[in-house]
């Protein structure tokens, strides 16, 4: 009963923050929504017997990658949205950029929702097969990464490194006499 | 008890959205806050399923999807950032020197 | 009314003493702050408020709440207003995982034993640090949304700072789960039960001497308190992110950053002194008692206390960083530092426990 209701509030307020996320002007609302977005998220996942990924989702997610995004908006001085010259409206309320997106949205939905509904036997409980002790056990989570995907864990290393040095370069004012 | 479709569907709108996001809006940042929408939905469908087949790989790859995500995120910026500079406007409709 | 709903009771009391101890704290030092900072400068703090000024918090909370509520013409509307309640609730929710006494049942009043503290669950250190992230958004939103120069560049300056320190904060924080085995503060502090050789305490400091080191340099960092304190310096910026701010919205920043120093002080009590368990570094005669008569919370809050002075004491004493050589020091000195710590007690807790 409770769960039932926790479910709804944190699903229906991802929904919301995410439909609102697409539909600021002001980017910086857009990130701060998100942000809400993330964490009603994290509570979908606490739900789901993921506590370290719920938490490692505020960590890094909605406390790192969302700082940066929000320094660049603050940095860059992002405007509203502006419209060139030769289309001066908002998209939103371009009518029939608006209509057959928002068609096309509904027809992904729907899509998706039939691809991963046909299955008969998925209209399960979500806990239902096992208890949750061998999942959510953190402990369980470490032994596995760093035991099977210890490949993958230090190709991580590496990405992130790569990442590092190429935004620092991109970002990099053009300095020198040329 | 929730079923395991309610949290596919949930996942299924915001895939949804954030696609929405990325083909109608006008702003490089909020195209790339709409991808990781995108990225969060993927997280929540895998994490259902591993919930669901008891199975920890689940929380695993969620965690390097989100690795995979920062990084994304930061070449992103400091790609907009670097075209921002260049021409002072962040609508994606602005930089057409390579169409024909 | 049966002894079920009585426990249940009791655990809503128990959340709200918690509540209610952090904002007399966040009172209470301000009192203390003053008083010492006096005592340190061979004077006396305030004194007219009160006895020995012990009603001085409350002079400042009603100056506070009858001043004008001001905010500038270009000032956004909503992120504004949403500044000060983000820094503040983060400060109060990162408190809800950090355990204060243990386990009572009042003297058999309960059908079972309740544990001193909001919540406990299997992951709450990241939670901790989860929360404590989040208060980067109310310091950086403060400065955009007052629409002045000055505002932005002190906001700017807290967030890189605070993002820098936390790095050293939590890989200080990841030798002593190491050390412990497990991410619940409320098992880290059991774990430092007992005594070594018979009359050291079991606590973890003396395994880690220079992460507390780091831990309590970075904890001041995070905290933007001095000699960190360049984003908020009078002397400098005016006063950095809240120059705008009157009244109320302004009153909950110092509030958000008390009550963090009180959080960041009560986490290095539970990791790194051991909690409630042990009165001093050496085992005392007084320990099992305070054991039997379950007094623990009384132990937490003078380790506590003595933390926080050492907090005020190092802001009247030393002189300010400056932003260079703040996160010189920050990314150049104290992350490696930490780095190496964890990978020693990784190495350390291998090689001892095969």
């Amino acid at each position: 009963m409770a769960e039932t209701f926790a479910f709804y509030l944190f699903s229906g307020l991802a929904i919301l923050a995410s439909a609102l996320v697409i539909g600021q002007r002001n980017p910086m609302y857009s990130v701060l929504l998100l942000v809400a977005s993330f964490g009603a998220m994290a509570g979908l996942f606490i739900q789901l017997d993921a506590p370290f990924v719920a938490v490692a989702l505020m960590i890094v997610y909605a406390g790192a990658i969302m700082v940066l995004f929000l320094f660049v908006v603050m940095l860059l001085n992002a405007p509203q949205e502006d419209a060139l010259q030769y289309d001066r409206t908002h998209p939103f309320r371009h009518p029939v950029l608006m209509r057959f997106g928002a068609l096309l949205a509904a027809i992904l939905v729907v899509q998706l929702a039939y691809a991963l509904l046909r299955a008969p036997d998925l209209r399960v409980p979500v806990a239902g097969r096992a208890d949750a002790s061998v999942v959510g056990s953190v402990a369980e989570l470490g032994r596995v990464l760093f035991d099977r995907h210890v490949f993958a864990f230090e190709a991580t290393s590496i990405l992130i490194l790569v990442a590092m040095v190429g935004a620092v370069v991109l970002a990099r004012r053009e300095s020198g006499p040329q | 008890m929730i079923p395991l479709n309610d949290y596919l569907i949930v996942s299924a709108i915001l895939f949804a959205l954030g696609a929405t996001g990325v083909f109608l809006r006008r702003n490089l940042i909020t195209i790339l806050l709409s991808i990781e929408i995108m990225l969060n939905a993927v997280n929540l469908t895998f994490v259902a399923f591993g919930r669901y087949a008891a199975d920890v790989n689940g929380q695993i790859i969620v965690f390097f999807v989100m690795t995979v995500a920062a990084a994304e995120a930061a070449v992103g910026l400091a790609l907009v950032i670097a075209l921002f500079r260049n021409r002072e406007s962040l609508n994606p409709d602005a930089f057409t020197s390579l169409k024909w | 009314m049966t002894r079920m709903t009585l426990t249940f009771a009791i655990e809503l009391l128990i959340i709200f003493i918690t509540f209610f101890m952090l904002i007399n704290a966040s009172a209470v030092l301000v009192l203390a702050e003053r008083k010492i900072m006096g005592f340190m400068q061979q004077r006396y703090g305030p004194y007219l408020v009160g006895p020995h000024g012990l009603l001085q918090p409350l002079a400042d909370i009603l100056k506070l709440l009858m001043k004008e509520e001001l905010r500038p013409k270009g000032a956004d509307k909503w992120l504004f207003t949403l500044a000060p309640i983000l820094s503040v609730t983060a400060a109060f929710a990162a408190f809800s995982t950090v355990p204060w006494g243990a386990e009572t049942t009042l003297f058999g009043l309960l059908d079972r034993p309740v544990k001193l503290g909001v919540t406990d669950v299997n992951v709450g250190i990241l939670v901790i640090f989860a929360i404590t992230s989040m208060g980067v958004y109310g310091i950086v939103l403060a400065g955009w949304s007052s629409n002045s120069k000055y505002s932005l560049f002190g906001g700017l300056r807290a967030s890189a700072q605070m993002i820098s320190y936390e790095l050293s904060y939590a890989t200080s924080l990841a030798a002593v789960i190491v050390l412990a085995g497990t991410l619940s503060v409320r098992e880290v502090v059991d774990s430092q039960a007992g005594t070594w050789f018979g009359f050291i305490q079991h606590w973890w400091i003396f395994l880690q001497p220079v992460g507390f080191i780091v831990y309590a340099i970075a904890g001041v960092a995070e905290t933007n308190r001095a000699p960190f304190d360049f984003p908020e310096a009078e002397q400098e910026l005016v006063a950095g992110y809240n120059t705008e701010y009157s009244s109320v919205r302004f009153a909950l920043f110092p509030q958000a950053e008390y009550i963090n120093m009180a959080t960041m002080s009560a986490v290095a009590t539970d990791l790194y002194l051991g909690g409630w368990h042990g009165l001093l570094p050496f085992y005392t005669p007084i320990d099992p008692l305070i054991e039997q008569y379950g007094l623990g919370w009384l132990v937490f809050l003078a380790k506590v206390g003595g933390f926080l002075f050492f907090y005020i004491w190092m802001r009247w004493t030393l002189p300010r960083y400056r932003y260079d050589q703040l996160m010189h020091f920050g990314w150049k000195f104290l992350l490696p530092l930490s780095v190496i710590n964890l990978l020693l007690t990784a190495a350390g807790v291998l090689y001892f426990n095969g």
